[in-house]
């Protein structure tokens, strides 16, 4: 008869509590979000002042701390979509390979004839040769710079594609090379992306990789996209260059192998430098902001042992002369060697404040992207327009809540109240499942919520129609119970199947928002499912056995 | 006896084919005019799908849509929308417009000078303007959105079918289908004729519309099946009026919660997402209306298979294909 095991009681009530722990952080969320930080902070400097304390002990460690993340058009924030130029490794390859090839060549001048170099498109390296009799010998030179690319279709592709048409011999990367570069460089950009807005420090943010060459980015708490454009899209690109001397005129034509860079704090003034640098940002291993003898902020950074020795025997050979440190093609200061500087670290000053020499800091450490990126996508959301639309999702699901809650009850009256009780801990296990999972909660996220308030109890409503119809026809109240929630099964099975199908397809195919709302529809799905098959069930079956009714109205 | 109330009577006995004529052809007029506006009106794309920026903006000032037109005139930014937001959760001091700009040249985003120069622009007509939102999206993600959401609505609609199909027969999964995009196109004319904006969380409402309204059909269409066991020898049509009459009661009550529950966020849940709950909202009604007049209708005509435990194809009764015109006549 009507009946649950002693077992499955405490299994379901179980869950329920375990619910309510887990959806309780949620309740106080600025206090825990506090907590969180606080405990992050301390774990990090190892430092804890009075009010960290004070912020950790805001909440009791002993009870969960996972908080549901909210979106960024919840909480405000920065989201973009890169797309990196893949294609501008292809030409630096290309360009680097040249000078190697045309050595390579020219010791053999006297079979294939005089070389040089073509114009071609981007990427590829067209050499025409003297001599088109001996291509094949030209090829085969060629051939030697190539390697083995190993990729996951198999072996025995070459990493240079090389073709041959008259006197000119084509040279650019296989379509196995380039697949194996683009990965390269995309993380490489990943990689950098994220350093560089983890050094900022702001709340998880989220960098992944979409696609074949795309990154997407979202940033919560920053002011704007043209703020973490900013930061993530300056190359940073450190060199130390030689200096030839200054000059006031922009236009002015340097010699051969020099080039003319403008000076960051003094206008009108340029400075001739030498174009190949005695050491690049490449060799930086840390750079850090400091302050410099006279108390003004600078940033302090360290070479690695190439760097070093070359920056050394650099300074040693010119004391008395200047030398510019450049970055990104503006000289930040021009300071005179005063002493050979061995120890492989110096200090850059020059007029910046102590942000901007943070901020040098962060560029320096994390390098430069590997090749541009282009943003197809961004959107800001500013905090307050976030904090509205939470404000008014909290009312609307409140109000919601109320409304379904009125209906029920008027309509099944005890078992209406069953089924509140059930929509309860449905709420209660849905944060608590957002929370544990580290699901991110969107603005369509709230209205999944509320749509689950509505559709929740579409189950209850099933069964409770069902045991209607059966007190017509079955033998007691009790039996009338038991089918209607078996005949009713069926329906809620294949109704909520369907349901998850199209969840879940909106999962793999949507983006940001959308996919926020298929995973609170997913997880309203299945806590719905389980309250009201098993927790109003438990409910019913609890007050059947207290008061053994002879008839029962639904 | 306690109070119940009760939206739908205990025993109904409606014949839902009696006007099947009307709500049929009144179904197919609404899809027919609904292409068609479709076609005249077009959809009033957001940014996702076709390319550009919007600003929204906000002031203590009342919002001035000519001032801020004729600022940015000079900016040669082609196409400029302004429309002013209303709202009830808006207090006495937030008066909010929505500035939206044309993708411009490349396959960029926006550019920030574009931005800073249309913010200068409106900070110069009022000072006390504040930006809460800005979103650009460049034209050639804007075209890869299109293709995922018609990819996302369809690969629903199939899924969906295939699901149908194997639970119960093909003739249930053609009507559900023939149901799902009923609803899907009459909501959409909606959207075409009142120029509401569609975007990306417009499709996550047309899927949660094809999701609902499956929903509502399979309850139905399990009732049928449930009853196509029991009473062998009874005509579908009215075993098909059984069936709606007795989950009728469920489904009013289901789409009566799921739709006090959406009215309170279309009325309190802010403008941001208004469009997504209203598509919701809409779809909601329109899936209830198909899954009793459509999608029955279809299997109705389509015929079913009865035979599934004495496969005798000689007995009459079990391999009639019963037309509702036939139906009709004799109601």
């Amino acid at each position: 008869m009507l009946q649950i095991d002693r077992w499955k009681r405490i299994l379901i009530l179980g869950i329920c509590l375990l619910g309510l722990l887990f959806a309780l952080p949620n309740a106080f969320y600025a206090r825990v979000e506090a907590h969180n930080d606080a405990v992050a902070q301390i774990e990090a400097t190892g430092v804890e002042t009075p009010e960290l304390a004070a912020a950790r002990d805001g909440w009791p460690s002993w009870l969960p701390n996972s908080l549901v993340n909210l979106g960024l058009d919840l909480r405000g924030g920065a989201h973009l979509l890169g797309e990196v130029q893949v294609a501008q490794v292809y030409k630096s390859r290309m360009d680097a390979l040249w000078p190697e090839l045309r050595r390579a060549l020219s010791a053999e001048r006297e079979t294939i004839g005089a070389i040089r170099r073509v114009q071609a498109p981007e990427g590829v390296l067209s050499i025409e040769i003297g001599n088109p009799d001996q291509m094949a010998r030209a090829v085969e030179i060629v051939r030697g710079y190539s390697t083995p690319v190993t990729t996951l279709t198999g072996a025995g592709q070459q990493s240079l594609a090389i073709a041959t048409q008259g006197p000119t011999l084509t040279v650019q990367l296989s379509d196995a090379e380039k697949a194996l570069t683009d990965d390269r460089t995309i993380q490489q950009s990943l990689e950098i992306v994220r350093r560089r807005v983890d050094e900022v420090g702001t709340r998880e943010p989220t960098i992944m990789r979409q696609g074949a060459d795309r990154i997407l980015i979202q940033v919560p708490g920053i002011g704007s996209a043209a703020e973490l454009k900013e930061l993530i899209g300056t190359t940073a690109q450190l060199t130390f260059n030689p200096v030839v001397g200054t000059t006031g005129d922009a236009e002015a034509q340097p010699g051969l192998g020099q080039i003319i860079a403008p000076s960051v704090d003094q206008p009108n003034l340029f400075y001739i430098l030498e174009d190949s640098p005695v050491v690049t940002g490449e060799d930086l291993v840390d750079a850090m902001p400091a302050s410099d003898e006279n108390g003004l902020p600078s940033v302090n950074f360290r070479f690695n042992p190439t760097g070093a020795r070359a920056f050394g025997a650099y300074t040693s050979a010119n004391i008395g002369q200047p030398f510019a440190i450049v970055l990104d093609n503006e000289v930040i200061s021009a300071p005179v060697i005063r002493s050979a500087i061995t120890t492989g670290s110096g200090q850059i000053s020059g007029s910046m404040d102590f942000d901007q020499a943070n901020r040098l800091a962060v560029l320096l450490r994390a390098g430069a992207l590997p090749a541009e990126m282009t943003f197809l996508e961004e959107r800001t959301i500013g905090p307050e327009l976030g904090q509205d639309s939470v404000d008014a999702g909290k009312i609307a699901a409140a109000v919601g809540f109320v409304a379904v809650v009125a209906l029920m009850i008027l309509s099944y009256g005890r078992f209406g109240v069953f089924a509140t009780v059930a929509l309860g801990f449905n709420m209660l296990l849905l944060f608590a499942i957002l929370s544990v999972i580290g699901a991110t909660l969107t603005l369509p996220g709230i209205a999944g919520i509320v749509l689950t308030i509505g559709m929740a109890v579409d189950a209850n409503v099933l069964v409770f129609e069902r045991v209607r119809e059966e007190l017509k026809t079955a033998r007691g109240p009790a039996r009338a119970i038991e089918l209607g929630y078996e005949k009713a099964m069926s329906a809620i099975v294949d109704a909520n199947i369907t349901t998850l199908i199209i969840a879940a397809i909106l999962f793999v195919l949507g983006s940001g928002p959308v996919k926020g709302f298929a995973v609170t529809l997913t997880i309203g799905i299945v806590t719905s499912v389980f309250t009201a098959l098993f927790v109003t069930r438990l409910l019913t079956v609890m007050w059947f056995e207290r008061s053994r009714p002879k008839q029962i109205e639904v | 006896m306690a109070f119940r109330l009760k939206l739908v009577p205990d025993e109904t006995r409606i014949d839902f084919f009696r006007w099947q004529f009307l709500t049929f052809g009144i179904s197919t007029v609404l899809m027919l005019a609904s292409i068609v506006v479709l076609f005249l009106n077009g959809l009033n794309f957001g940014i996702d799908f076709r390319g550009g920026t919007t600003i929204r903006t906000e002031s203590v000032q009342p919002v001035d849509v000519a001032a801020y037109r004729a600022a940015l005139q000079p900016l040669n930014l082609g196409d400029v929308a302004i429309t002013e937001v209303f709202d009830p959760t808006f207090g006495d001091d937030q008066n909010v417009a929505q500035v939206r700009i044309s993708a411009q040249d490349g396959a960029e985003a926006v550019t920030p000078q574009t931005i800073a120069a249309v913010e200068g622009a409106l900070q110069q007509v009022d000072p006390s303007i504040t930006f809460p939102s800005v979103e650009s999206v460049g034209p050639k993600v804007s075209g890869e959105l299109i293709q995922t959401a018609i990819y996302a609505v369809l690969a629903s609609l199939v899924a969906i079918s295939i699901y149908i199909w194997l639970r119960f027969e093909w003739q249930f999964a053609v009507g559900a289908i023939v149901s799902l995009i009923h609803d899907v196109l009459i909501t959409m004319g909606v959207f075409a004729l009142f120029q509401i904006r569609f975007d990306l969380t417009t499709i996550a409402a047309l899927l949660t519309i094809v999701g609902y309204s499956i929903n509502d059909t399979v309850v139905v269409f399990d009732r049928l099946r449930e009853n196509l066991m029991k009473y062998k020898a009874r005509p579908l049509r009215d075993l098909m009026n059984l069936s709606v009459n007795e989950t009728l009661s469920r489904t009013v009550m289901t789409s009566g919660t799921t739709l006090v529950a959406l009215i309170a966020l279309l009325v309190l849940g802010g403008d941001v997402i208004r469009g997504f709950v209203f598509a919701i909202t809409f779809g909601i009604l329109i899936g209830t209306y198909s899954s009793i007049y459509v999608a029955k209708n279809v299997v109705l005509w389509l015929g079913v298979k009865r035979d599934w435990d004495k496969a005798d194809p000689k007995d009459p009764k079990t391999r009639k294909n019963v037309s509702p015109f036939e139906g009709a006549e004799e109601g």
